[in-house]
């Protein structure tokens, strides 16, 4: 066993865990941040991606331990004060889930693409995503929602209401 | 309560076609979601299966003492130990009278019959500590020749010594089922056509591979089971919690009663988890054994090995025309891999396209023959569309090879022989009614969004100059039968079960209104439809509906979810209850306005005494009726109503769908530039809904063309066994697609809708596999084998001689032996052909 101590969705935790232990399994067994899910055991699904020192990794690709003295956000964190982020809001009002099984790991990867590009074009959205798959909605309205995310000014402040490549 | 808090009549008409955001999204975008792996129990312990590595063999020996022994191990147990208590994993429809159906126990304790099959369980504390124990179980198996091959497997008797799947049956022939027009009284007799096109007419004779696919839900499979309290309580991701509740009980002896199957929230389905599935019974077994709660949540790994499959056929088909392209007769001979099990609806899933091969068009004569056959590969049951694609594929591959050799646009022999809109209601030659549609105009209005003419024009020009990259047109006009289903037909067909849905409307005292259905939902927004319906039939605000299902407890009734039957049956039932609120309300109405009950008329939520401005609304109502101070003599205290509908007959969408792809000549590499499809799926409820299912639908059907194939090597592993080798497409894969509506009301159900959730996938797959062929038709290709990946189109290409790519391009995309794309011998190309210049 070793102990970590991280900030998950804002919050210090400390536990200690086995050195194989997953962070998605940490996530999700030991604090109960059930919001971020498994798709798969090969890190192709990303359904578990969350973002670490604020940027998006698949948290069944990280070990417990490497998270150590970091900051995780869950989809469970991403909406502040009661109010969603433009990103959920944008998956909502386009209809970009259905089961929604894909959705947290889709967020969470839409939201750092956009920070990392407030202005993608759809192929820019396209290979952001790529990483991601959803058995659901073809990708046609999550794309449509990053494209209205992004002109909403979901991105880092220079982006906001610039809205390039938002064709939706 | 006051006027102003109803709606005015006009706007309370407006629910039905609105674009309402989903009621379900708010909870999955912001992670607070119940799927089944979510859960945890006091004292619940975690399974993991130990499964087989062989396709076949007979087990001579389970050693589960080490793993016993393992730390936290509560109990480890094989077939045996549990063979009392397993049940038994059920097929519900057989097809014929005689169809060999072999015993399916949950966990076999003598022989495993395909590779993933479960052997032996482990029940530990944690999942972790399950799956290090199940490491430790050891099997003795001795191996057994494994049935795989379809072909082979169909003529395999046990005295040719081939391998039969199951050979106490001696032979894997499962069940023959036919359907011939003249012997039915719904058409000519099909002999006769062939014959007449042999001597004077078109005669094509095609044959055309389905290739198995995986429905890759993405939530994999997970079951709870509490066994600690008056009832059993089960949660699983399934799409059937009723059907499995009714499977559990009829194959453990459990009374129904004391089975509360719950699907909480479902991570996708498309027919995959329409399955009463092994893992689900050993969880149930080992609950009660160990009276303890257990869970159990698959890998992915074992998602793909174990749930059930889809499609797996060999089609072979014969069409009889006249010389101008009218078609005579079409003949359908197929063979359909079952896989080691018939699965719950199994051998069926052929009968649902048996009624689809003549699809939107007058055939005067028509013969469907089926074999079904049993291997040593994973069962294969329902995948979004269920026989509906595989039918359509078929017949739409074939208009264009009929449009070829006629040397017109494939469009225009289409309708040559398609039912004009005037035509309906229209008799077909498989024996349905079609209540409605419009193909013409479906037809007009893709050809316009599309650019049809445009885009012919520049395929001529690329033509003309030799373009290394041409273009290719494909078409699909599509149409299927859902709504599953008229019990009487289901019955006719042997079906185990009905095809009715259930709905109750609870009006419930600060006038909220609760509505339970037996549909099953699983991704499709339910809850946000059925508001809207509701809404609309009480003239109640949208956001006052609560919509539960998918718990036997509080649904005691439902046939599920599957078929594109939710709105169509589970709507009209609905529909149905909330008119029985509107009747139950009417003479209470009449009495606290001290009115007659014919003055009054029922509209925005309120009755109204006709020509006054009297009136009260349906939520006073409820009010009313809960104090039950001042009813009429002799009438019951509620307003609550139930409704059990039974649909008269099958619902048929149609669409025509236009695939405009790109391939490179030199490489075949694909790219797909544009996709336009018009679906006439009658009245829509959502459209924001119904544009998600569509474009997801597409997707699937897209995959099946260009991607997806469930492999396995000559030893029965499944080779395709991690999203490494299962290519699920990714955004990077796809493109934006361009929907669009026409509407021929349903005119078999009061809302006038019809099934949408299958309609994408079952129009897809033909119309991007003809895009291809389109393309390369100069160059004398008139066929590639699905998946169409870059190294089959390439070798289409560049083979000569003999006709019909279909031989060939059987050979596997992907190469077993390494696992490697594209490595497939080349040598094999000689046979590739792929050009019949
Ligand atoms: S669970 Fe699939 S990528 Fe992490
Ligand atoms: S919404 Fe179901 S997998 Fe994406």
């Amino acid at each position: 066993m070793t102990r970590i101590s991280l900030t998950v969705d804002g919050a210090r935790v400390s536990d200690d865990v086995e050195p194989r232990t997953l962070l998605v399994h940490y996530l999700r067994e030991t604090l109960g941040k059930t919001g971020t899910v498994i798709g798969c055991d090969t890190s192709n699904c990303g359904a578990c991606t969350v973002h670490l020192d604020g940027h998006s990794v698949k948290s069944c690709n990280v070990l417990a331990v490497q998270a150590d003295g970091a900051e995780v956000t869950t989809i469970e964190g991403l909406a502040q004060d009661g109010r969603l982020h433009p990103v959920q809001e944008a998956f909502r009002e386009c209809h970009g889930l259905q089961c929604g099984f894909c959705t947290p790991g889709m967020i969470m990867q839409s939201v750092d693409l956009l920070n990392e590009n407030p202005n993608p074009t759809e192929e820019e959205i396209r290979l952001g995503l790529e990483g991601n798959l959803c058995r659901c909605t073809g990708y046609h309205n999550i794309v449509k929602a990053v494209q209205h995310a992004a002109a909403q000014g979901a991105g880092t402040a220079t982006a906001a209401g610039a809205g390039a490549g938002a064709g939706a | 309560m006051t006027a102003t808090q109803e709606r005015p009549a006009d706007e309370v008409e407006r629910e039905i076609g609105r674009e309402r955001r989903r009621k379900e999204d708010q909870r999955l975008i912001t992670g607070r979601t119940r799927w089944t792996d979510n859960l945890t129990l006091p004292g619940m312990l975690h399974l993991a299966m130990v499964r087989s590595p062989f396709a076949h063999a007979r087990i001579t020996g389970i050693d589960t003492t080490a793993a016993k022994q393992a730390t936290n191990v509560v109990g480890v147990f094989t077939g045996a130990d549990l063979a009392d208590s397993l049940g038994a994993c059920i097929n519900a429809w057989a097809i014929t009278t005689d169809q060999v159906t072999p015993d399916h126990p949950p966990m076999p304790a003598d022989r495993v019959t395909f590779a993933g099959e479960i052997v032996a369980v482990v029940a530990a504390r944690s999942a972790a500590e399950a799956r290090d124990a199940a490491e430790l179980v050891d099997v003795e198996y001795d191996e057994l020749p494994a049935a795989l091959d379809l072909k082979e497997a169909a003529e395999a008797t046990a005295d040719t010594g081939a391998a039969l799947a199951h050979p106490e049956l001696g032979t894997n022939r499962s069940a023959y089922w036919v359907f011939d027009s003249a012997e039915a009284g719904t058409g000519g007799d099909v002999e006769e056509a062939i014959a007449q096109a042999r001597t004077d007419g078109i005669l094509l004779e095609r044959e055309y591979r389905q290739q198995r696919l995986i429905p890759a839900f993405m939530e994999p499979r997970s079951v709870v089971v509490d066994p600690t309290g008056e009832q059993i309580t089960v949660w699983s991701a399934t799409q059937i919690p009723h059907i499995l509740r009714f499977a559990i009980a009829a194959t453990t002896g459990v009374p129904e009663s004391k089975i509360r199957v719950i699907a909480p929230d479902v991570g996708g389905g498309f027919g995959g988890k329409l399955q009463q599935t092994p893992e689900e019974m050993i969880a149930f077994a080992v609950a009660r054994r160990l009276g303890k709660p257990v869970k159990y949540t698959e890998t992915r790994s074992e998602s793909l090995m174990s749930a059930h499959h889809g499609r797996d056929q060999w089609q072979r088909l014969t069409l009889a025309a006249t010389k101008d392209g009218r078609v005579t007769g079409l003949k359908v001979d197929l063979l359909a891999d079952l896989g080691a099990y018939v699965a719950i609806v199994g051998g069926g899933v052929p009968v649902l396209g048996a009624f689809m091969f003549n699809a939107i068009y007058k055939f005067p004569a028509y013969r469907f023959q089926c074999q079904t056959v049993l291997t040593n590969k994973v069962w294969t049951d329902a995948y979004r569309g269920a026989g509906r694609p595989e039918a359509t594929y078929a017949i739409e591959r074939l208009m264009d090879e009929l449009a070829a050799e006629v040397g017109e646009d494939p469009l225009a022999v289409r309708e040559r022989n398609w039912i004009k809109h005037e035509e309906f209601p229209f008799q077909t030659v498989a024996g349905l009614e079609y209540d409605s549609g419009n193909y013409e105009a479906a037809t007009a209005r893709a050809k316009e969004l599309f650019g049809y003419d445009e885009l012919r024009a520049e395929q001529q020009r690329r033509r003309e100059s030799g373009d290394r990259v041409q273009l290719g047109i494909g078409i699909s006009t599509f149409t299927e039968m859902c709504g599953l289903a008229p019990s009487r037909v289901l019955g006719q067909l042997n079906y185990g079960a009905g095809g009715w849905e259930h709905a109750s409307v609870r009006m419930l005292a600060t006038g909220k209104v609760e509505v339970v259905t037996g549909a099953s939902a699983h991704g499709q927004g339910h809850e946000t439809a059925f508001s809207q319906i509701v809404a609309d039939r009480l003239g109640v605000p949208f956001d006052d509906v609560e919509v539960l299902h998918g718990d036997t407890q509080i649904s005691h009734k439902g046939l599920d979810t599957y078929g594109s039957r939710s709105l169509v049956v589970g709507g009209e039932a609905l529909v149905r209850a909330a008119d029985k609120v509107v009747e139950k309300a009417k003479p209470i109405a009449a009495h606290l306005l001290e009115a007659s009950v014919d003055d009054l008329e029922f509209g925005g939520g309120r009755f109204h005494v006709r020509g006054t401005d009297q009136g009260i609304a349906i939520t006073e109502i409820a009010t009313a009726v809960f104090a039950a101070h001042n009813l009429p003599d002799g009438v019951e205290p509620t307003l609550d109503s139930e409704a059990t509908y039974d649909p008269v007959n099958f619902n048929f969408p149609h669409g025509t769908h236009l695939c405009a792809m790109e391939v490179d000549t030199e490489t075949g590499a694909l790219s797909m530039r544009k996709y336009v499809c018009v679906d006439d799926i009658g009245n829509i409820i959502n459209p924001l809904i119904v544009s998600g299912q569509v474009h997801g639908g597409l997707v699937q059907g897209i995959a099946q063309a260009l991607w997806e194939e469930a492999v396995y090597d000559d030893s029965g592993t499944l080779v395709s066994g991690s999203f490494v080798d299962y290519l699920l497409p990714t955004a990077a894969d796809t493109i934006s697609f361009e929907i669009d509506h026409t509407t021929s009301p349903a005119t078999t159900n009061s809302l006038g809708t019809k099934g949408v959730g299958e309609a994408g996938t079952i129009a897809s797959t033909p119309a991007v596999v003809n895009a291809v062929v389109d393309a390369l038709r100069p160059l004398g290709v008139h066929d590639v084998q699905m998946p169409c990946t870059p190294e089959r189109v390439w070798r289409a290409i560049n083979s000569s001689g003999s006709g019909g790519a279909t031989e060939g391009a059987a050979a596997p995309h992907f190469d077993a032996s390494t696992g490697m794309e594209g490595t497939v011998d080349r040598t094999a190309g000689a046979q590739d052909g792929g050009t019949d210049a």
